[in-house]
């Protein structure tokens, strides 16, 4: 192929086409790092809903004191657990690696210089991390099914499979770039103990163990945790999951996610771009 | 997204590549950090021509501008003014075109540690389009050729400083660049490796790759360059061949005498030195002369300084080199 200047030579694949080329192969390295990884990793995403599944819907109800009122408090868990960990998993692959390749050693030199836009180097980061984040929901839910007292099995019915995938995918696209977003704002240094009181918090206040709907009782908490981003996944689960438990309405979740995922992909992206390129 | 044009770059005196085609070509490239990292101009009105098959060196002091030069040519940095075309393609306005063309070795390691040493090189080239058996057979045959078969299967950082260096250098090569870049490829790295390297990067010239290459030390840039920039302070000083750039500065030996007092008073008693025409500075104790004819001068200054009761500390000779040349375009001795 020729190009306007005679002196040069064109690439063989445009610009696109190698930026493509690259989205793909940084992903199959990421999912190569996953595989190799994964026994490590289903117990270090795995342990804490056991522990937690163990003494709140086994032991806790074992014993007579047992949470949830009419409903098992396993089903209030099954889709608050699936969201927490979720976003736990999705915001930590993002911010673990991100700590190394923007520290002294500028390690992000190696994958900025793979033929595409940093700004899709960064995209490719949020959908590595959602893919990531996915794979360890599948973790929680035989352990939220399992491990119960007896009588106490979690209750749940899917109505509508695509809803439920997009609501999953959704929840972990924003978690995934809240996670680059703080990953690129914050500190390395700052960042274990920063991350471990965010998250504790978001959980807390993230209607994990709770249904939303609930805490019509103390309304300023129930209006405090819509700032929560956790709340909408877990609603959202918990509407296409185990609806009986009540939740909030589907256009809500599905609106404040799909705004949030919005609007945390492009901050995150364009702080992302300028700490690449400087 | 199509290459931008490059202007016809001036022709290249010197060399056998002097009307081979541009690899690098810059017009009044410019940087300057923002007010909150330091407002520093790093790069200033640099205007450069890198020629196909050429290897070029940017050589200068710590802090000269060089690795900014290099992020900018790499599209790591954004350039502040002017422009630069790398193998045909605009650094800002496609960016993703240049790096489909350039190979980049930088100084730290930036080895993806979370793989072995073969998928290092091997995802790399399927970061640039290769199929993974492709990538797989090319990531093997580089290994072998420098010489690390043994350490496919170690992680990065089981890696001594020369053996990553190696590594950085095949993964650089993974894609068949157009241009290589090297930022400081020997820099803390042990006298054997040192070697080793200088041997890799060697044949790499004889293979007729492109490649500019920063360094600090003088015999580096002397030995492995065929054309050299010397940077200081953002600005380029001289670009030419070494034997060039050191022919520039007169050719002249440079006799630096540190005296035990102030010799500024004697300045007229020291300046009657035979054979000249020589060039002599003054400052404070010391005394620097510039000649082509440097018999005589040192005796000369014992005695002359002795005469008028200063005693020579300490005195040296430095034969025309690089260092001479950079003490004569900047005016100070060269302090890595």
């Amino acid at each position: 192929m020729t190009t306007a200047n005679p002196l040069v030579t064109r690439p063989s694949l445009s610009s696109r086409r190698a930026a493509w080329h690259a989205y793909r192969a940084l992903t199959s390295r990421d999912l190569h790092v996953l595989r190799r990884n994964l026994p490590a990793l289903l117990i270090q995403v795995g342990l804490q809903p056991l522990l937690f599944t163990f003494a709140f819907a086994y032991v806790m109800p074992g014993i007579g004191t047992g949470l949830g009122g009419a409903t098992s408090f396993s089903t209030i868990l099954l889709p608050g657990l699936i969201a927490s960990t979720l976003t736990l998993q999705s915001i930590m692959s993002v911010t673990g690696p991100l700590a190394a390749e923007l520290g002294p050693g500028r390690e992000i030199t190696d994958r900025a210089l793979a033929p595409l836009p940093v700004w899709a180097l960064g995209l490719q980061k949020i959908t590595s991390s959602a893919i990531f984040g996915l794979v360890s929901t599948l973790v929680v839910v035989p352990i939220v099914r399992f491990v119960h007292a007896p009588g106490n099995a979690p209750r749940a019915h899917v109505d509508s499979w695509p809803l439920l995938l997009t609501t999953l995918v959704l929840s972990a696209l924003l978690a995934a770039a809240l996670g680059l977003l703080l990953g690129t704002l914050v500190d390395a240094s700052a960042f274990g103990p920063l991350l471990g009181l965010l998250l504790a918090a978001a959980t807390m206040l993230g209607c994990v163990y709770y249904p939303w709907t609930a805490l019509h009782n103390i309304r300023w908490v129930q209006v405090l945790t819509l700032a929560n981003p956790l709340v909408y996944m877990s609603e959202g689960l918990r509407a296409n999951l185990t609806p009986s438990t009540g939740h909030m309405p589907t256009w809500a979740y599905l609106t404040a996610l799909t705004l949030g995922t919005a609007t945390l992909g492009h901050l995150a992206l364009r702080r992302f771009a300028r700490r690449v390129r400087t | 997204m199509n290459p931008t044009p490059t202007p016809a770059p001036p022709l290249v005196p010197g060399g056998a590549t002097a009307h081979a085609p541009a690899a690098i070509h810059t017009r009044g490239l410019r940087k300057v950090y923002p007010r909150a990292q330091g407002g520093l101009v790093a790069v200033d009105a640099l205007d450069l021509t890198v020629r196909q098959g050429e290897f070029f060196g940017l050589l200068g002091t710590n802090g000269a501008g060089k690795s900014t030069t290099i992020g900018m040519l790499t599209t790591l940095v954004a350039p502040s003014a002017g422009q630069a075309w790398v193998a045909g393609y605009e650094v800002s306005a496609d960016p993703v075109g240049v790096k489909s063309r350039i190979g980049v070795v930088s100084q730290a390691n930036t080895l993806d540690r979370a793989l072995t040493v073969a998928d290092n090189l091997a995802f790399r080239g399927r970061y640039f389009g290769m199929r993974a058996p492709a990538a797989r057979r090319r990531a093997l045959e580089l290994l072998e050729r420098f010489g690390l078969t043994d350490k496919a299967g170690a992680k990065a950082h089981q890696l001594s400083g020369g053996q990553a260096r190696r590594v950085m250098i095949g993964r650089a090569l993974m894609h068949l660049p157009d241009v290589l870049f090297l930022d400081e490829p020997t820099a803390g790295v042990d006298p054997q490796a040192r070697d080793d390297l200088w041997r890799i990067i060697a044949n790499l010239h004889e293979t007729g790759q492109t490649a500019v290459l920063t360094t600090h030390y003088l015999d580096e840039a002397e030995a492995l360059c065929g054309r050299l920039a010397v940077i200081d302070h953002g600005r380029l000083l001289a670009c030419d061949t070494p034997e060039a750039i050191k022919a520039s500065s007169g050719a002249r030996t440079v006799i630096t005498v540190h005296y035990d007092g102030d010799a500024t008073p004697a300045t007229d008693a020291l300046r009657g030195i035979p054979g000249g025409p020589h060039d002599m500075d003054v400052d404070g104790p010391t005394v620097r002369v510039r000649t082509t004819r440097p018999d005589g001068v040192l005796g000369h200054l014992l005695r002359a300084g002795g005469a008028v009761g200063l005693t020579v500390r300490d005195a040296t000779t430095t034969p025309p080199s690089l260092q001479t040349a950079f003490l004569t375009l900047t005016g100070r001795d060269y302090t890595p």
